[in-house]
């Protein structure tokens, strides 16, 4: 009965006095004992300080104190965000042992409304991949089908929610990290806006590109965890002022349909190569079930999105190279045992340190910001960027959302795209772009393939308009069943 | 943008970097950075002459804070996951003196 709740139903009787928090965590460690074996979502669980957490929110609510918005509610959280209660691994032998000597602001504001910390979950190392299967650490695996990948890279925290290991989680998107998971694995994912949500803590992978966003199984839940983390954080330069975008309440009006809703829908969408016949009719029907509601469906054009591809994995790879330019084996991290001299440290730390998906962008970044290179690759990258987010401000003088699918095919078998790294890439055709023009986007399920896998509807909107996209996701969850559906895996396990 | 890449390109960028990279790692990266970089070339067809470069799509620009002495971490937590520590300090190899370095 608990593993049929949403995050938000599970708070509300936790309120109540109807469910103990202790009762709901404690049910999640057996599950996560019972699947985690075979789904290998989490890098860590923190049972002790969960279970502590979990009682101590009981006790309050006995005494009829005020709690938080996510109440004794059992959530999982990427092992990106610096936590001091665990190592954060960024699922690499580099930061293995790294203890971070502080939590990352979202983490803050978890353990601030009184959510329920269960786990660190898996990842691509450093946020790199889109299959799960750049960690270092392990291997995740997708809970429709193990032979597949949960996608990438935020694999562990789509994974954790698809399996009911937990009741929501948080995840991290630099070209489609939350969304393209969610897609995979079945359940809603969102990326907000750049600088809605604090990156405080969150270790730096592509600094222009990377935001914090939940992964959830209802849009219900996806608009409480925005409401949550969503925020100004002093600590993040780059964390926009309330000032400027006040953070909308995004429950508030969640149940309303948006007035003439108008949906843009860009030839380019159907114009990509390796578009699976599942997947597109899965969109197509979902474009209907919006008509049926309706909405306006609009012809728009991107005609730069077929760049982003390219321009993403310079910009991203460059500011990669930047970033990680901080693990030298000197400050933390994994240092070499016998350095020849101290360039050496340097040398063969990140050598040993670093997975080879993690070098190769070191390589690609580097070499796009190299003397004779800079304004060939990254700048050219720059004004390309500037380009397609162009595109994207013009269809949303004309729209109030773009919809198209979350990824070209359901999700891929284990090991199929890893001995060719552009291909892996190409996975992230219709997430990227989002990322580089800073627009939030979201991932909501819409059917299934042949072969029983989850497709992704992805709905982009503009800038800081968050509660209205989760609106519209809203609008299609009511019509639709798929989000009420689990895997098998699931209820064969029990 | 430019001709094929070389593995001596790959080895210097590999030193930029720091990254000691293996014979069999050139070769590989060399092969697999050329395939991603004839993918990157589509970018040539777009003129860009009269577009400004995109270096993030935030509305700011500066971001100021009052200039006031704040906590910060103990020395002991900066340290705490440095690989050798000497007392206050990091320790790492010898870097002056050293004829070789």
């Amino acid at each position: 009965m608990l593993e049929e709740l949403s995050a938000r139903q599970l708070r509300d009787k936790i309120v109540r006095g109807e469910v103990k928090s202790l009762e709901a965590t404690e049910s999640v460690f057996e599950r996560i004992e019972q699947r985690d074996p075979v789904v290998g979502a989490y890098i860590c669980i923190c049972k002790d300080e969960a279970l502590d957490k979990a009682a101590a929110v009981d006790r309050r609510i006995a005494a009829g104190e005020q709690v938080g918005a996510l109440a004794g509610v059992p959530i999982a959280i990427k092992d990106n965000f610096c936590t001091t209660f665990r190592e954060t691994t960024c699922a690499s032998k580099i930061l293995e042992n790294f203890k971070a000597p502080y939590n990352a602001g979202v983490v803050e504001r978890l353990e601030a409304a009184d959510a329920v910390i269960v786990g660190k979950c898996n990842m691509d190392e450093f946020a790199m991949g889109s299959s799960c299967e750049n960690s270092a650490l392990k291997q995740t695996v997708n809970p429709w089908d193990t032979s597949r990948v949960p996608g990438g890279s935020s694999g562990g925290s789509a994974a954790a929610v698809a399996a009911r290991m937990c009741y929501a989680s948080l995840g991290s998107d630099t070209g489609g990290s939350i969304r393209l998971p969610a897609c995979f694995c079945g359940v809603v994912g969102m990326k907000p806006t750049y600088g809605r949500v604090s990156r405080y803590g969150l270790v730096a992978y592509g600094s222009s590109l990377d935001q914090i966003g939940p992964f959830a199984t209802t849009i219900e839940d996806a608009a409480l965890l925005m409401n949550v983390i969503a925020g100004h954080d002093p600590r993040d330069s780059t964390s926009v002022s309330e000032d400027l975008a006040p953070v909308a309440d995004c429950l508030a009006d969640l149940e309303k349909p948006v007035e003439g809703l108008k949906i843009g829908v860009a030839r380019e969408f159907f114009d990509v190569e390796g578009l699976h016949r599942d997947v597109e009719q899965a969109i197509r029907a979902a474009l209907k079930v919006y008509e049926g509601q309706g909405a306006t469906l609009v012809d728009v054009s991107l005609p730069h999105m077929k760049y982003a591809i390219a321009a993403y994995y310079l910009i991203a790879t460059a500011e990669a190279s930047s970033n990680l330019a901080r693990y030298d084996g000197v400050h933390y991290g994994h240092r070499t045992a016998n350095p020849k001299d101290y360039i050496d440290v340097y040398n063969a730390s990140r050598a040993e340190g670093f997975g080879p998906e993690v070098k190769r962008r070191i390589m690609l970044g580097t070499y796009a910001l190299s003397a004779g290179y800079y304004d060939a690759y990254y700048l050219k990258a720059l004004k390309v960027r500037n380009l397609i987010r162009q595109d994207f401000i013009k269809a949303f003088e004309q729209v109030d959302c773009l919809i198209c699918p979350t990824s070209p095919e359901p999700a891929f078998r284990i090991g199929a795209k890893m001995d060719d790294p552009l291909t892996m890439y190409l996975s992230d055709i219709y997430t990227i772009a989002c990322n580089l023009a800073g627009i939030p986007g979201l991932s909501i399920p819409c059917g299934f393939s042949s072969d029983e896998l989850p497709v992704g509807l992805q709905i982009l909107s503009g800038t800081f308009t968050e509660a209205k996209l989760l609106r519209i996701a809203r609008i299609f969850e009511k019509e639709t069943n798929y989000h009420n559906q689990k895997p098998k895996f699931i209820e064969t396990k029990g | 943008m430019s001709a094929k890449l070389t593995e001596d390109q790959v080895r210097h960028v590999a030193r930029l970097a720091r990254l000691n990279c293996t014979d069999e790692e050139i070769a590989l990266f060399t092969s697999q950075l050329r395939a991603i970089l004839d993918y990157v070339a589509q970018l040539e067809e777009l003129d860009t002459t009269d577009v400004e470069p995109l270096a993030h799509c935030l509305p700011v620009h500066n971001v100021f804070r009052a200039d006031e002495v704040r906590e910060s971490l103990s020395n002991d937590q900066a340290l705490a996951n440095a690989p050798q520590r000497d007392g206050e300090y990091f320790a790492v190899p010898k870097v002056l003196g050293d004829t070789s370095a």
